[in-house]
């Protein structure tokens, strides 16, 4: 078997050399540059990952605002307290765009270039969701930016800022194997939006994104405590140093005991993690399997 | 020599449509095989079962010694695909488009860049080589495609109807980089509609209908299938038809079909020239006015004919009566 491999190959051109299967890092970067240069040249997704988050900051920011109250501190505090709740909405969204993408490459002939290359089975799924990271720390980047403008800070040093970060990555990123599991699925990229559309705007919303959760109504404040949007939220607001922005004329830890009102709430980090090695033990080889199914019809 | 591809009672249905019911062929090694049938005949499938698309119902593969089923990736390894729909990415530039297949291939950086740039050059692309590939017309995008299959210079390679849609220039290039690769000892698998392409590059043929096998050999067997050499004469009026004929009787060697409303006259002749002469020498003698006259040796056309029962679909007018035929 080997040998007519071998004699065939040494057949062919002299500059040529064995081809070999690749590694699942290797063709996963290879993957995740062509889909960042895609990207750069589809003006929609430019804008998802730029402008929109600058506008959705503005808009939060200063319509909420006015809601928390007249004065101008509680508006510039309101705006500090939901930089968290935004950062966590928006990179949720973009967990999105892998379903979006993947589904969309299963309608292109592309898709039957890569599965007869010796590439990684699974080096597609994972250059797609590298992508969403790369596309998420721009996200992150551009929206922090903005909201230093507006009057967000970090009072607890960059440590603890970058743990906040990487909690929301980590957490997107088991979410983009959910989504590209459903992309493969649902194989209409249309469907795919508007469905995770559906689905991820109640899910951040009915969260202590915008709002403190302990005032919502006693069914929506279950579901909000225990919902990992509200933990990644409050841990991020935690080490931010943003918990106590929304001036309520109450004593720190009455604020801490009322936010963190369910035990989710109080060990967030360890509930966000759980929930992420949960996802990805699931959707990983789900994931993985449905590419597997869904080329080889 | 060992066989770069063997297909052993290759099945795949969908439903009730047998796209393939048991398909065996070979390639043998540094020869190219010319796929030929009509359309929905099953090419496409069976490339790509034999490709590693899909997998097959039932029956068994091998390209350049491993198994299609169960060793896919070995055979990735040894292959280069350019299927009927061109497998570019859209978004990427043509020469990002190669670069990151030669990638894939695991070329070093460096040299994926250079052959990137030589295939390009090869295949007319280097003005646009740095445009989306979507902004490509249809036909650069098909030798986009193929200079993709080309990139790692693997030992087989698998084209399905790689010159459809090109123009005779490019369909004649492409031609060229057939043969260059053969003469390099690569084992080509190719499917067309063109009689003509399988006749000029083709070493085998099998040609397909309804997922099936109906007929293999070389282009000469295959034409030798058909019959040998005929007469064709057509006379200047039709009243002389049946003098004609008459002369045609003794001149070849079977049955003269007469057509009179063109004129034409078709007998089988074993002579070959000697018969030509011996029948321009009569006409002239009986003084019949001959418009036109000539040998004809079978082509692939009536080979493809006489073996499917329809023409092969290499022009419109066939694909309208087709349709037309379907409608009813
Ligand atoms: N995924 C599929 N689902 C259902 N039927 C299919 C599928 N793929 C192919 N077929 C059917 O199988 C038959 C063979 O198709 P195939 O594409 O292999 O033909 P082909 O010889 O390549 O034709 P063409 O010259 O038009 O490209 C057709 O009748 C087609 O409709
Ligand atoms: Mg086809």
């Amino acid at each position: 078997m080997t040998d007519v491999r071998t004699r065939l190959s040494s057949t062919t051109a002299d500059d040529s050399q064995e081809i070999r299967t690749g590694s699942l890092i290797g063709d996963g970067l290879t993957v995740a540059r062509r889909n960042l240069i895609k990207i750069r040249r589809v003006p929609d997704l430019l804008i998802f990952t730029t402008l929109q988050p600058i506008m959705f900051v503005l808009l939060f920011g200063y319509v909420f605002g006015a809601l928390a109250g007249s004065g101008a501190s509680v508006q510039s505090g309101y705006r500090e307290f939901m930089m968290a709740g935004i950062f966590t909405q928006t990179i949720i969204f973009g967990a999105t765009i892998t379903g979006y993408m993947m589904a969309e490459d299963m309608q292109k002939g592309v898709i039957d270039r890569f599965r007869t290359l010796p590439m990684h089975p699974s080096a597609v799924l994972l250059g797609r969701t590298l992508t969403d990271v790369v596309n998420n720390v721009v996200v992150l980047v551009v929206m922090s930016v903005t909201g230093l403008i507006i009057g967000w800070r970090i009072h607890h040093g960059a440590l603890h800022a970058l743990w906040a970060y990487l909690l929301m990555l980590l957490f997107a990123y088991a979410l983009s194997w959910v989504f590209a599991y459903v992309g493969l699925r649902v194989r209409s990229p249309e469907v795919v939006n508007n469905a995770s559309f559906m689905i991820i705007f109640p899910v951040t919303f009915i969260a202590n994104t915008f709002v403190p959760s302990q005032n919502m109504p006693v069914v929506l404040k279950q579901i909000a405590g225990w919902n990992p949007v509200s933990t990644i939220t409050q841990s991020a607001r935690e080490n931010f140093g943003n918990l106590y922005a929304l001036k309520s004329g109450q004593t720190h830890a009455a604020v801490d005991k009322q936010t963190a009102y369910t035990w989710a709430l109080q060990h967030p980090d360890l509930y966000t993690l759980s929930w992420t090695a949960v996802l990805l033990a699931v959707f990983l080889p789900f994931a993985t399997a449905a590419y597997k199914k869904a080329v080889a019809k | 020599m060992g066989d770069a591809v063997t297909a052993d009672g290759l099945v795949k249905h969908y439903k009730d449509v047998k796209a393939v019911d048991g398909v065996s062929l070979r390639v043998p090694e540094g020869s190219v095989l010319g796929v030929l049938g009509p359309n929905g005949a099953g090419k496409t499938t069976t490339v790509r079962m034999l490709t590693t698309l899909i997998r097959p119902d039932a029956g068994a593969a091998t390209v350049a010694g491993a198994d299609v089923l169960r060793d896919p990736q070995a055979v990735r390894r040894s292959i280069g695909v350019s299927g009927q729909y061109a497998a570019v990415d859209e978004y990427l530039s043509g020469r990002e488009n190669l670069e990151m297949v030669a990638r894939l291939y695991h070329l070093p950086a460096k040299e994926a860049k250079a052959r990137a740039r030589e295939l390009l050059r090869q295949f007319r692309l280097d003005d646009a080589a740095n445009r989306p590939a979507k902004t490509y017309s249809g036909g650069m995008r098909r030798r986009l495609d193929l200079a993709g299959a080309l990139v790692a210079r693997p030992p087989v390679i698998f084209l399905d109807e790689p010159t459809t849609g090109l123009d005779p220039r490019s369909r004649g290039d492409m031609w060229d980089v057939i043969n260059d690769l053969v003469g390099q000892g690569t084992s080509v698998l190719l499917t067309t509609q063109y009689l003509e392409e399988a006749d000029r590059l083709a070493d085998n043929i099998v040609v397909i209908d309804h997922g099936r096998i109906i007929a293999e050999g070389t282009a000469d067997e295959l034409k030798a299938q058909v019959g040998g050499e005929r007469l064709e004469i057509t006379v200047a009026e039709a009243e002389r038809i049946a003098d004609a004929t008459r002369v045609l009787e003794v001149v070849g060697s079977g049955t003269v079909e007469a057509d009179r409303h063109t004129r034409r006259l078709i007998v089988p002749v074993t002579g070959g020239t000697q018969s030509l002469l011996q029948a321009v020498r009569a006409f002239d003698e009986q003084a019949i006015a001959v418009q036109d006259i000539g040998i004809r040796r079978p082509t692939l056309d009536d080979a493809f004919l006489s073996l499917t029962g329809h023409k092969a679909v290499s022009d419109e007018a066939d694909d309208f009566e087709q349709l037309a035929g379907q409608a009813s």
